[in-house]
């Protein structure tokens, strides 16, 4: 016996300006309210407490920009039927919600969610960062880089649970490129794993290395950082690759490397009933 | 005069909740200023969350926005780090609409919720680059008004402001604005010169007009004006018909997490229940229903205006409202709302009001609560909160019944003639009240919820010598004690060394001031959070300027004494509060007299309005063990509209 699922749609977002200091509930909370705004029939959970069935992505960083959000959605079967969006004449949802939701936030594209299974958060694998770097020339920060990739281990110590732990993040450094021309600030371009942890550009900059004449790799500061991109595997990739190997692709390898929803993507169909 | 934007971006990433300073909420205003209009910067001072839901500030952001000859924008005491870091980086107080310094607007009006922040008054004033004591400020710097209940005593605050405004604001802010407008226009003149227009808008109290007597021994004699444009009595405002002014029309909605985030619909305001210890039901008398459909047409147009799904019916004593039972039926059944909760915030102890929130809390109920306030009928009786045991166990019975698990009950100790036997009621109470809910459910539990408590201005009580901090504690020593052997009972108290220093400011005079200045200057801000309270910059301040907590807390005043707020008005006869203290201590309790004839408080009759309230007859079950029903009420007569006012209304020159 098969069951009908809800259908699910995945919203992508851009984050900027003077909201990227609102913390990642505080985005929850702003999405609940607008999407009660647009009276999208988003599903209830079932019990004392029904709450919205909303998958937020991979948190963000207060005070992080961001040009790729996401937030899956799961609709109410029933009532979704009988709506279509798309058509209507108040203007397709997209547009719909960025007249609700704060300046700041714009949806970039909506669209029916596909990939079943894993979630948003578990099928990301890394993100590419795009850093002005503060008070540090080109030349200053391309020694900062080539120290990091040359680096055979990069010790950062965070708390987890109340506990010291110290992980080597350098697995987690992809790619690092440096561009900018002087007086123009530094661009530090970063592709950096979120598997089995997303290190943090931050983390990153202020990291010491170990073994190496400390004093050529003074911690570098942010002016802004902002999340370009989040990145899955391609799913003909992923099916042969192992769990462990995964994390040690070559994610800066074009075409191993997808988007969950790219910036293209047309209106949505939002009600398209599975077949 | 530009945004401060660029500064502060560079430095909010080192703050807790950087989100409390950026503004960008949902309803916020970007107002064009103009040197033709007076700029107004609505201050709450504390922080953001606590300061956003306020009402008050909200409404008059809006009513200003809509004049011409005015804008507001709005500002919340930055904590300690923001504050820390603003002073480290040169920059000053700004606004949260368009990132402006405060010292930028003509005005900056301060909201008054609670004794606690004044020296948070202190510190956002310096924090603007302002002089703290209003005597060294010049034409250059802003205006600085307090409104909000604080502002019947604001005696403790008179060296660092030019006025404090009593009452209703909807009305008089216009006439301000009038006033600063035509100062901007001349190019600000002299101070005094405004300080003198102000004075003559009724509800506008300008102490630099006024003179403080005391008598050989340093006690007050009284205040008195000493300036013609000065009246003797301020008289406080009030707004005749709450139908016309349908604020907030558009509720700020924050982007990040507040208290009370929801929607918030007023449904009156006043109350006549005449609790003894009630500052808030004694000020703001009459009592002004806003019409059903009005009530109705806020709900639905807020709700989906906000994306809110909780929507609060607020006043004193939500309960009471004439329209209740069918703007909550229309609100939970209209789909156009989706799965909305309505919030009662202060339930009246019956089974009627138990009915309603059944109506309202289809889901989550978790908790309900009650007010009785006191632990034995004789206490209650003093206090004219006249609630029998029967009203409040039958509520319960109702509510354990119905499916809630747990009540939640409020009490206050150290009240007038509270004898232990009166406090160790409390207790007594809430163990029969698990009793009745054990009968329904197993895991049926009570939380007592204690308040010390602080004797307010204009209220009967004023007189009353608030109890020592030894002796609240003591109080709330033999709660514990008794609660720890009550099976089902948890407790909790507010911290008694708090009410001490908010009995000192609540009913504190002008000699006060230094003691202020000087605990902020030993770095006490916040003093209503828990983690910055310290008595002892009090107490050490109290000693350095020769006062002391006998004199000013703990002693009963005595009927011919002068009280520091006898030169302001909230309409109430002084008489009448006087014989109100009397009935209270012979347990005399008084009527609602909303269906009964009046016994002349002062309120309605010195201004020409009467109490605004839809129904005839009191609400269903509203038996407060006064004996009042429907059966009381039908033949008195009320009134739907407010009578016109005896002089046409005045407008500031």
């Amino acid at each position: 016996m098969s069951v009908v699922g809800n259908p699910k749609i995945l919203v992508r977002f851009s984050k900027a300006g003077k909201v990227r200091f609102t913390s990642h509930r505080d985005v929850a909370r702003i999405w609940e309210r607008a999407l009660r705004r647009v009276a999208l029939p988003v599903a209830y959970s079932e019990g004392f407490s029904p709450r919205p069935k909303i998958s937020y992505g991979l948190a963000l960083p207060t005070g992080y920009e961001s040009a790729g959000e996401y937030l899956g959605v799961e609709l109410d079967r029933e009532k979704a039927e009988s709506l279509q969006l798309r058509d209507s004449p108040e203007g397709d949802l997209r547009e719909r919600l960025n007249q609700v939701l704060p300046e700041g936030i714009r949806v970039q594209a909506i669209a029916p969610l596909e990939r079943g299974g894993e979630s948003l958060q578990q099928a990301v694998i890394a993100c590419t960062w795009a850093i002005e770097v503060d008070g540090a020339d080109s030349a200053e920060v391309e020694v900062w880089a080539s120290g990091i990739l040359e680096a055979e281990e990069i010790l950062v110590e965070r708390e987890r649970k109340g506990k010291k732990v110290t992980d080597d993040v350098r697995p987690l450094v992809h790619s690092l490129d440096v561009s900018g021309s002087p007086g123009d600030g530094v661009q530090l371009t970063a592709v950096l794993g979120t598997q089995p942890r997303a290190l943090r550009p931050t983390e990153l900059l202020e990291a010491r290395l170990e073994g190496t004449s400390g004093s050529t790799h003074p911690p570098l500061s942010a002016l802004s950082v902002c999340r370009m991109k989040q990145w899955m595997l391609r799913e003909s990739q992923e099916s042969q690759e192992s769990q462990e190997s995964r994390n040690q692709t070559k994610i800066t390898q074009g075409d191993a490397r997808v988007e969950p929803l790219s910036v293209d993507a047309g209106p949505a169909a939002l009600v398209e009933t599975r077949a | 005069m530009s945004s401060l934007w660029p500064e502060l971006e560079r430095v909010l990433g080192e703050v807790q909740k950087p989100a409390r300073y950026i503004g960008c909420e949902d309803g916020m205003i970007i107002p064009a200023h103009h040197p033709d209009k007076a700029a107004w910067l609505l201050i709450y001072p504390d922080t953001y969350e606590v300061g956003l839901p306020n009402q008050g500030l909200q409404i008059l952001y809006e009513i200003l926005n809509e004049r011409p000859d005015a804008v507001a924008e709005r500002s919340y005491a930055p904590w300690t780090d923001l504050s820390a870091v603003l002073r480290r980086e040169g920059l000053p107080l700004f606004s949260l609409d368009t990132h402006r310094a405060a010292g930028d607007f003509d005005v900056l009006a301060f909201n008054l919720s609670a004794e606690l922040v004044y020296t948070n008054l202190l510190e956002c004033l310096d924090l603007a680059g302002i002089p703290i004591l209003a005597a060294d400020r010049g034409p250059e710097h802003p205006l600085v008004l307090v409104g909000g209940h604080c502002s019947y005593n604001p005696e403790p605050l008179v060296d660092f402001i030019d006025a404090a405004v009593l009452g209703d604001g909807e009305e008089v802010v216009s006439e301000i604005s009038v006033v600063v407008a035509a100062w901007k226009a001349e190019g600000r003149t002299a101070r005094e010169d405004v300080h003198v227009a102000l004075a003559g808008i009724t509800g506008v109290y300008v102490p630099s007009l006024y003179t403080a007597d005391h008598s050989e021994d340093g006690a007050l004699a009284g205040v008195r004006p000493v300036h013609p444009a000065a009246p003797e009595k301020v008289e406080k405002r009030t707004i005749a018909d709450l139908a016309e002014w349908p604020y907030p029309k558009n509720q700020l909605v924050p982007l990040t997490e507040v208290v009370h985030d929801r929607l918030n619909v007023e449904v009156f305001r006043g109350c006549t229940r005449g609790c003894r210890f009630c500052q808030a039901g004694m000020i703001t008398r009459p009592v002004r229903e806003r019409p059903a459909d009005q009530v109705r047409t806020m709900v639905a147009d807020g709700l989906r205006r906000t994306g809110y799904d909780e929507v609060a019916l607020t006043s004193l004593s939500t309960a009471d409202f004439s329209g209740i039972q069918e703007v909550v039926e229309d609100t939970v059944s209209d789909d156009a709302c989706g799965q909305v909760s309505v919030s009662l915030p202060s339930l009246r102890v019956d089974a009627f009001t138990v009915g309603i929130a059944a109506q309202i809390q289809r889901a989550r109920r978790t908790g309900l609560t009650f007010a009785p306030e006191a632990g034995t009928w004789r206490m209650r009786q003093v206090i004219n909160k006249l609630i029998s045991e029967e009203d409040l166990y039958g509520a319960v019975e109702s509510a354990f019944s119905q499916g809630w698990r747990r009540v939640k009950l409020y009490f206050l100790t150290g009240l007038p003639t509270e004898t232990d036997e009166d406090t160790l009621g409390i207790i007594e109470m809430a163990k029969n009240c698990v009793e009745i809910g054990r009968r329904h459910q197993k895991g049926a539990s009570v939380t007592v919820s204690i308040g010390g408590f602080v004797p307010k201005p204009f209220t009967p009580f004023q007189w009353f010598g608030q109890n020592t901090e030894q002796e609240l504690h003591r109080k709330v020593g033999l709660l514990r004690d008794a609660a720890r052997k009550a099976r089902g009972v948890q407790i909790k108290w507010h911290d008694t060394r708090a009410s001490v220093v908010e009995g000192l400011l609540s009913r504190g005079d002008r000699r006060l001031g230094p003691v202020i200045e000087d605990v902020w200057r030993n770095g006490g801000v916040f003093q209503e959070w828990g983690e910055h309270f310290d008595l002892e910059l009090w107490t050490d301040a109290m000693a350095r300027h020769g006062m002391s907590f006998e004199d000013h807390v703990y002693r009963h005043r005595h009927e011919d004494e002068a009280l520091p707020w006898d030169h302001l008005s909230a309409g109430l006869h002084k008489d009448f509060l006087w014989q109100d203290w009397r009935d209270a201590l012979d347990e005399v309790g008084l009527e609602d007299c909303r269906w009964i004839p009046c016994y002349d408080c002062g309120a309605c009759t010195g201004y020409g309005i009467e109490h605004v309230v839809a129904s005839a007859v009191p609400p269903a079950g509203g038996s407060q063990g006064t004996g009042q029903g429907p059966e009381h009420g039908g033949g008195v007569p009320v009134a739907l509209s407010a009578r016109p006012p005896r002089e046409p209304a005045e407008v500031g020159s």
